[in-house]
């Protein structure tokens, strides 16, 4: 695989200031449905919440689904450890992405959006209502039937999964459906709905306005394009960056890192951590999921230098998960307690060495068979860290 | 009628009646109140025609909707790790020893509550609070002083 990394990119297409969206909403929305689906498609935009189910595609099968009632929803519901991208395109750039839930629902047939604004982000809606009105204000200028509400979360991670943020909207407990049937056929109030993350958004305006061949020919195969990186931990330069997909691990090591790097957790506590012996081999992007050589990411790259230990990591990732499962099964719910209570007996010595195989058995288990993404990525960032500083577990 | 039984009416005609108002009617409640007590979410089922269980099960499922009486100003600090590994642990010390109360707790006057909370999204600007809605980051011990200061004079 190494031939398909490339050296570090850095892009600017979220954050530069363009003052035409006017132009671009008449423009895109003037051309056939299946024309700007096929634009997205060629682009191979992949979702950029970290899941990665390619753009085009769903908003093709929604564009498909009969119903008189749809809706656009733009997940804003950031709530990932080391991720704060969502934040600076809603509060810098958000025209960019409510241009592109408009001509989404120009696609597929809807006339109402929502943001889902997490309740942490309080202090950014009222301006983004402001922008909404004068957004809507064009809308009906050029006869485009078109509304959207932003809707407050109230304080819960698991919410930014797509079927919880739906009962949430619903006036429930955020606890997540089962799956299928997806969201492009039953979503919101059981109506064919288009879910998408803040930034997946704001590239679909970066193709609307560049075309896709632009988008195409940045990042490497299977990971087009280029993707916000929120950089935190040990570093000289915490903040975003925006860089092509595909570089390796090392480049981003070398670009952001202190010169101490120990490890990086790519793509938030419920990510990979990757050890320095791994950098050079690891690349960022979507092929190869859970193999180890290229790792998908909503955007969280947190660093680690010789100065952390790597349980105390674990154990802030774990007193996370555990109070953030929301309770509905069993495997995530206990699961999440357990191997919090685990390896703390382990360190204390309560518990013998081979105690933690056990707990990678039950990580296992949690994979296999917690009902969303939550309980079955406790498993990424628990094995990584475990397997790769056990020593840092027990003594 | 009592105020908060006409507050929740008027959340009621505001969002509407049905079950996904729920949620905006909670958050004004809290926002007028500060959180839900057992008469609120009973007041609420009954306006909107839900069972109460349904109510208080809903409530207390997000974290910012607190079901118990908090103080004027709720400060609530980050503890993922980001800002755990630039000196919360200092900074949340700082703020107890101020308003000497431990986390969790109350000022006796009513007027600071204590909170740790999960991912603020502000790592790269860590550690960072919130104050009601009010956003804080870079903190450190002098800079959290000075901020409870400013408050404890309002």
């Amino acid at each position: 695989m190494a031939e398909s990394y490339h050296l570090l990119k850095r892009a600017d297409f979220i954050f530069r200031n363009e003052n035409d969206w006017e132009e671009i909403l008449t423009k895109t929305i003037k051309r056939t449905p299946q024309d700007i689906i096929n634009e997205l498609i060629s682009s191979e935009l992949k979702g950029r919440g970290g899941a990665g189910f390619p753009t085009g595609l769903k908003w093709k099968i929604t564009a498909e689904a009969k119903s008189a009632e749809k809706y656009v929803i733009c997940n804003a519901d950031e709530g990932e450890p080391g991720t704060f991208k969502d934040r600076e395109i809603l509060s810098r750039v958000p025209y960019k992405v409510l241009t592109a839930m408009a001509v989404c629902a120009h696609i597929i047939g809807s006339k109402k959006g929502i943001i889902y604004l997490r309740g942490e982000y309080h202090s950014l809606k009222e301006a983004l209502e402001k922008t909404i009105s004068e957004f809507e204000y064009y809308c009906k200028k050029i006869k485009l039937d078109f509304s959207i509400e932003v809707f407050m979360g109230s304080g819960a991670y698991i919410c930014g999964e797509e079927t919880a943020l739906f009962e949430s909207l619903e006036g429930h407990r955020g606890e997540p459906r089962n799956k299928p049937p997806y969201p492009t056929i039953k979503g919101y109030m059981d109506k064919p709905t288009v879910i998408n993350n803040v930034e997946t958004l704001a590239h679909t305006f970066t193709i609307f306005k560049y075309g896709a061949k632009k988008f195409y020919d940045l990042g490497v195969q299977f990971s087009r394009g280029t993707k916000l990186f929120s950089v935190s931990g040990d570093t000289p330069k915490p903040g975003i960056y925006e860089l092509e997909l595909g570089m390796s691990l090392q480049d981003f090591v070398n670009e952001f890192g202190d010169g101490d790097t120990k490890a990086v957790q790519v793509g938030g506590a419920s990510g990979f951590l990757v050890p320095r012996k791994k950098f050079q081999e690891t690349a960022i992007g979507y092929q190869g999921k859970l193999t180890g050589i290229s790792l998908p990411t909503g955007g969280s790259m947190m660093i680690y230098n010789s100065s952390r230990s790597m349980f105390n990591v674990l154990d802030n990732y774990l007193e996370f998960f555990r109070e953030e499962s929301c309770g509905q099964c069993t495997p995530c719910r206990v699961g999440c307690q357990q191997l919090l209570i685990g390896i703390k007996a382990v360190k204390r010595g309560e518990r013998p060495a081979q105690y933690l195989d056990k707990l990678l058995k039950l990580t296992e288990t949690m994979q296999l068979t917690a009902k969303c993404g939550l309980g079955q990525s406790v498993a990424n960032s628990f094995a990584s860290i475990v397997e790769n500083f056990r020593e840092e577990m027990i003594y | 009628m009592d105020p908060i039984q006409s507050l929740i009416k008027e959340l009621a005609v505001k969002h509407g009646r049905k079950r996904e108002s729920l949620l905006p009617v909670l958050q004004g409640v809290v926002e007028q109140e500060r959180y839900l007590s057992e008469h609120s979410m009973i007041e609420i089922a009954r306006e909107l025609d839900l069972p109460a269980a349904e109510v208080y099960g809903t409530a207390t499922f997000y974290s910012f909707l607190e079901h118990r009486k908090m103080g004027r100003f709720i400060i609530r600090i980050c503890k993922t790790i980001s800002c755990s590994m630039k000196g919360k642990n200092q900074v949340l010390l700082a703020i107890q020893d101020m308003l000497k109360i431990s986390t969790g707790e109350t000022t006796p006057d009513g007027r600071f509550s204590l909170v740790e909370t999960n991912c603020l999204g502000l790592c790269h600007k860590a550690p960072a609070m919130l104050i009601n809605e009010e956003v804080y980051t870079d903190l450190t011990p002098e800079k959290v002083r000075e901020i409870l200061s400013d408050y404890m004079k309002k």
